[in-house]
């Protein structure tokens, strides 16, 4: 059974039904002692970081023992930001701090002054890393992105992608992963990386 | 020698379905609607051939309408993994949180934030800033563009560019720019009117009016500065595909979703 998570942040019924798609067990779990029964996570989101408040201290308690008992984690979008340590868009709401960096906004400017649009909003290529892949995500493939925040590019990061200068768009440390972008809104190469996800639980 | 990174940004292409009473209608100047197809079948049709998002637009959008609205986007939704917009009718909080149950992802707005425009930042508020597009329908007026409101038949005092600043201060994420002129012509976008509002913020503008070639696409993502263009009729027609638009787009160097 894979737990979805809703802390009110969007985008649930889109990855539920994505999950299901890819022949997924998924349960809503009503509070975090239900995480104690999960054989995987995932933490959906999109919007403002300040929504990841929700997540107080029982949850963010319970995910970290999940995390640290080894159970499989997905981030989407603001659920992949969470893993950080906090984000310029709302400095007073901590993230999880699972991994080293601060969420920062995207540059305006590309760095020979040509204006960018924020958010990125589109589609746009994942450059995956050698060093720690995340399973099905396609090096070269295009992914659907909403955001105008950032994970910086670290020692965890999974694939970057470039609007204006690099960013993280997948990170991962074992079997914790996260995405920048919206597997459930990108077409069969999301549904790759979810349906490998879902694959790796058993 | 350091060379510039890359453009890897795609240019967005979006397919419209107007809608009424659950089947996809098409007209002319916001006029004349005839039948189209099932909406389902048709964006499941898109996705297969590559659109890289959709919209759903409720072109009547009476009370009964909304409920049927809900049903259709339910079934669009159903069965594509893409973004899909939905607009039509949306006055309320409640009324977008409605479609967004049924599976839409943004919700596009137009008469009734000139109404009362802070009904932009309560959805915004409530949903995110990625979830609102302010869709505009200007009117070429002389050398100004004037907003018109319900479905174009009423010239509001705002000009486009001063409404999209608007909105966008107000939490807009999109704005979504048709051009009443260029609407059903099949002659091209209007290239100045959405170059003068793209530049005129910092958030995406989705072209939208006038597609008939592929050459025009080109046309509204250079000279119109364009981040997205949306059209109708050349899809249900088949007139040209969307294989056809994104290798024109390739041609001259705009990367796009293959």
């Amino acid at each position: 059974m894979i737990a979805l998570v809703d802390y009110g942040a969007g985008n649930l019924a889109s990855v539920r039904k994505a999950l299901r798609a890819c022949g997924a067990d998924v349960l809503e779990p009503a509070a975090p002692a239900d995480l104690d029964r999960a054989a995987a996570i995932v933490l959906p989101g999109v919007g403002h970081f300040a929504a990841t408040a929700s997540l107080d201290e029982s949850w963010r308690s319970a995910i970290r023992g999940c995390l640290e008992a080894g159970v499989p984690f997905l981030g989407i979008c603001l659920g992949m930001q969470w893993l950080f340590e906090g984000s310029d868009e709302a400095p007073d709401v901590p993230g999880l701090g699972w991994l080293p960096g601060r969420i920062t906004r995207l540059p305006d400017r590309t760095p020979e002054g040509d204006r960018l649009k924020v958010p990125h909003a589109g589609w746009n290529l994942a450059h995956a890393t050698e060093r720690s892949p995340v399973p099905g995500l396609q090096d070269g493939a295009y992914f659907y992105f909403t955001h105008a925040y950032a994970a910086p590019v670290t020692d965890a990061t999974a694939a970057t992608t470039m609007y204006g200068s690099p960013f993280a768009s997948a990170v991962r440390r074992g079997l914790v992963c996260g995405v920048q972008f919206h597997p459930e809104k990108s077409g069969a190469a999301g549904l790759a990386v979810l349906g490998a996800f879902v694959g790796g639980v058993r | 020698m350091t060379r510039p990174a890359p453009d890897t940004f795609a240019r967005r292409l979006i397919a419209c379905l107007d809608v009424r009473a659950g089947r996809v209608v098409k007209g002319v100047h916001f006029e004349g609607l005839r039948d189209a197809g099932d909406p389902g079948a048709l964006a499941a049709r898109y996705d297969a051939e590559g659109i890289d998002e959709l919209v759903v637009l409720d072109v009547t959008a009476t009370a009964e309408d909304r409920l049927a609205l809900a049903r259709t986007v339910s079934a669009v939704a159903a069965n594509v993994f893409i973004p899909l917009a939905v607009g039509g009718g949306i006055r309320s909080v409640d009324d977008a949180a409605r479609v967004i149950d049924a599976g839409a992802d943004k919700v596009g707005i137009n008469t009734a934030a000139l109404g009362d425009p802070s009904l932009i930042s309560r959805i915004a508020g409530r949903f995110g800033s990625q979830a609102v597009v302010v869709a505009i329908d200007a009117k070429r007026d002389g050398d100004r563009f004037a907003v018109c409101s319900h479905a174009g038949r009423t010239p509001t005092s705002w000009d486009a560019v001063a409404w999209a600043r608007e909105a966008q201060a107000r939490g807009a994420g999109e704005i979504l720019l048709t051009s009443i002129d260029a609407d059903g012509t099949l002659r091209g976008f209007d290239c100045p009117l959405t170059a003068a509002v793209s530049g005129a913020v910092g958030i995406p503008v989705i072209a939208s009016g006038g597609a008939g070639a592929p050459s025009h696409f080109v046309d509204v993502f250079s000279a119109g500065r364009a981040d997205a263009a949306l059209a109708a009729s050349i899809f249900h027609d088949e007139k040209c595909s969307v294989r056809a638009i994104k290798a024109a787009l390739q041609m001259h160097g705009l990367p796009v979703r293959l």
